[in-house]
């Protein structure tokens, strides 16, 4: 079990991600933000048990399900909001939006669009700090879809050469978009595929965060201690759509039900009490969680729009401006 | 004829080719949805690709022909390249354009230049569709046009169509093309509708459309810039500038007659292209007429196009990113100021 702190930390941000991804469904059916958005109900056990294990100077690469990677990642919840709104005061300037949360100084390097883009990129982190002899590592999240991407396994196999501290987490969330994963596994899971570069890799609940964390312990205490690259399989649902607005007439009722029977917000609460959380413990961190979502958006929707022309900032480090405008 | 939104217009089209011909068949992630839960009832076609252009046709024709793959965009095009050189006549959905660069290699280098490298004994009869454009607040790598890219290889055609009609007759042509053909489809168009022809009849690939007659200025438009530029042409037309508007539909091959005769006509060219300013196919045609229009022009060829950057997400930015009809007309204003003043 982590330290009592940490475990205070976890049942924050557990409900800090459940409570903010609730208030994007809300939004996103009144259609009071703009864009893709791609809730993360279902796993928050997974990001918030891997960054319990994590130091704050750890690398991680998300994708365009980002929101939970980055509230774990202890990116300001306000930025976070107001970059979905697309504001000026947001994590990225308004530049980025929902699939792009990031924040370099927090650790993430980056939430890609494109699936299995981040791996390569975590493995790049990881064979720096490595170089460095430095203990920092690098995690890459990615969903069961992105697996069958050229970019994952070639990420992989350098990682195995190199000996980089990289390790791989796969939120197994049963379907790639509107794709079932027992379908398109040609393994029973994705541990199995790991086979192939003779990488240690082991498949996990994802729905119980203390399980979560101790799985990804043990992989970050080894490759803190010079070991080489890992898999994580947690396997999770996904209880909202691919997108927000996805009907998700592919997902069987029965299915459903069976997933959100082990929701990991329940788990968590009924794990409360025995870690010395009582009821009025746990309370007090869901009302605490609700009021900073609150002011996050409350923030976010008053905050102030970008100029028409920041559209033309930051493309380049360095290069003449007049040839960036159009004319 | 009944009016048949764009996205429509490509489902008929598919489907009136893959009944037409058995070997027509369709590749891409989630274009029917629900694979591996077919025994629930909400399974089959439950997608139809994000935007359901696809939809229904795996309910008529099954998961033989209506194949959704894994996200190995390399792999399942490059599938296709080897399906259509041994008999099929695959029509492979690129869920975004932004992610061709996972399989660019398999479209460049493998399907551009089979014929060509091979002693033309070997054609690629396949088609790529995939969806361009901004203006959806999807963000960088969600909101590319990419026509250039494209344009650029030889071997490859590439079609941009405006309209559900042309949408419909020039998907018929790009599938029975023998040659591998880059089908673009813009997002903010998928439901504009219009009365669409309800045969199977083809339009041919390299044919342009002139969609408004005028005699002062030319407008080259790409794609969804023909509604900027029409709205342009609205307010011009009040100031007593009379506007022709110029749709190529078709940039690989590019009908450069239609453009050229126009410009012969106008002695002006705005050429409006919502993608990067560089290497474009605004700098593109733009080129053309320099060469070969040069004695016929009153005026510099003048281009609108986003500027040198990403497509940001946030609405005040990506309003100002897209070429707007505010700026067509200040361009067009600007080829005729310049004839007047000399």
């Amino acid at each position: 079990m982590p330290p009592e702190s940490t475990v205070r930390w976890m049942y924050q941000c557990l409900f800090r991600i459940r409570f903010f991804e609730e208030r994007i469904q809300e939004l996103a059916r009144e259609k009071a933000v703009p864009g893709y958005l791609h809730t993360y109900l279902g796993s928050e056990a997974i990001a918030v048990g891997v960054m319990a294990a994590l130091r704050q100077d750890d690398w991680i690469t998300s994708t365009y399900r980002s929101h939970g990677h980055a509230i774990a990642k202890n990116v300001d919840l306000c930025e976070i909001a107001a970059e979905i709104h697309g504001r000026r005061t947001g994590v990225c300037k308004g530049r980025g939006g929902s699939m792009h949360i990031s924040d370099f100084d927090k650790g993430m390097l980056g939430a890609f669009g494109i699936v299995a883009a981040g791996p390569a990129i975590a493995l790049g982190a990881a064979l720096q700090e490595r170089r460095k002899g430095s203990d920092r590592i690098a995690v890459s999240f990615f969903g069961d879809g992105a697996v069958h991407n050229g970019v994952f396994h070639e990420a992989a196999g350098l990682a195995k050469l190199w000996n980089v501290p990289l390790l791989l987490v796969c939120e197994n969330n049963g379907y790639a978009e509107a794709t079932a994963t027992d379908w398109h596994l040609n393994t029973e899971t994705v541990a199995d595929m790991m086979a192939a570069y003779a990488m240690p890799a082991r498949t996990v609940d994802g729905m119980d965060m203390f399980t979560v964390y101790e799985a990804a312990s043990d992989a970050v205490q080894r490759m803190r201690q010079g070991g080489g690259p890992e898999l994580i399989e947690f396997k999770s649902y996904r209880f909202s759509g691919q997108y927000e607005g996805d009907e998700q007439a592919y997902q069987p009722p029965a299915e459903v039900s069976k997933a959100r029977a082990r929701d990991p917000v329940l788990l968590a609460r009924n794990t409360a009490s025995q870690l010395g959380l009582g009821g009025a413990a746990i309370e007090a961190l869901e009302a605490a969680a609700h009021r900073d979502v609150d002011d996050a958006f409350a923030r976010a929707a008053e905050a102030a729009w970008p100029a028409p022309e920041d559209a033309l900032e930051e493309v380049y480090v360095a290069y003449p401006k007049d040839r960036i405008a159009y004319a | 004829m009944r009016d048949l939104t764009v996205k429509d217009a490509i489902n008929e089209a598919l489907r009136q080719s893959m009944e037409a011909d058995e070997n027509v068949v369709l590749f891409g992630e989630d274009i029917a949805g629900g694979q591996g839960r077919d025994e629930h009832p909400g399974a089959m076609d439950a997608w139809g690709g994000p935007f359901g252009v696809t939809k229904g046709l795996c309910t008529q024709f099954g998961r033989d022909r209506v194949r959704d793959t894994t996200i190995a965009e390399a792999g399942f095009f490059g599938a296709a390249i080897g399906a259509a050189m041994v008999g099929m006549r695959p029509v492979c959905e690129l869920m975004y354009v932004d992610f061709a660069g996972v399989c660019f290699d398999q479209m460049m280098n493998q399907a551009a230049k089979m014929r060509y490298m091979f002693g033309g004994k070997q054609n690629v009869p396949m088609v790529m569709r995939t969806v361009v454009g901004a203006g959806f607040r999807a963000g960088a790598e969600h909101s590319q046009t990419l026509y250039s890219l494209f344009t650029h290889i030889p071997g490859l055609k590439v079609v941009a169509p405006y309209s559900a009609a042309d949408a419909k007759g020039l998907l018929i042509s790009a599938i029975r093309d023998d040659d591998p053909v880059v089908f673009l489809e813009h997002k903010r168009l998928y439901m504009r509708a219009e009365p669409v022809p309800e045969a199977a009849e083809a339009i041919p690939l390299g044919k342009g459309r002139r969609r408004r007659a005028g005699r002062d200025v030319t407008i080259v438009a790409v794609q969804r810039m023909n509604l900027f530029a029409e709205a342009a042409a609205e307010t011009l037309a009040a100031e007593g500038i009379d506007v022709e508007i110029i749709d190529p539909r078709t940039y690989s091959p590019l009908d450069e007659e239609m453009i050229l005769s126009s410009v012969g006509k106008t002695g002006r060219a705005v050429i409006v292209d919502e993608s990067h300013p560089r290497c474009s196919l605004a700098t593109d045609i733009a080129a053309l007429i320099a060469e070969k229009g040069f004695a016929g022009l009153k005026a510099p060829v003048l281009k609108v196009t986003g500027p040198h950057a990403p497509v940001p997400f946030s609405p005040p930015m990506e309003d100002y990113y897209i070429p707007s009809p505010e700026r067509i007309a200040r361009r067009v204003r600007e080829a005729m100021d310049f004839s007047k003043r000399s």
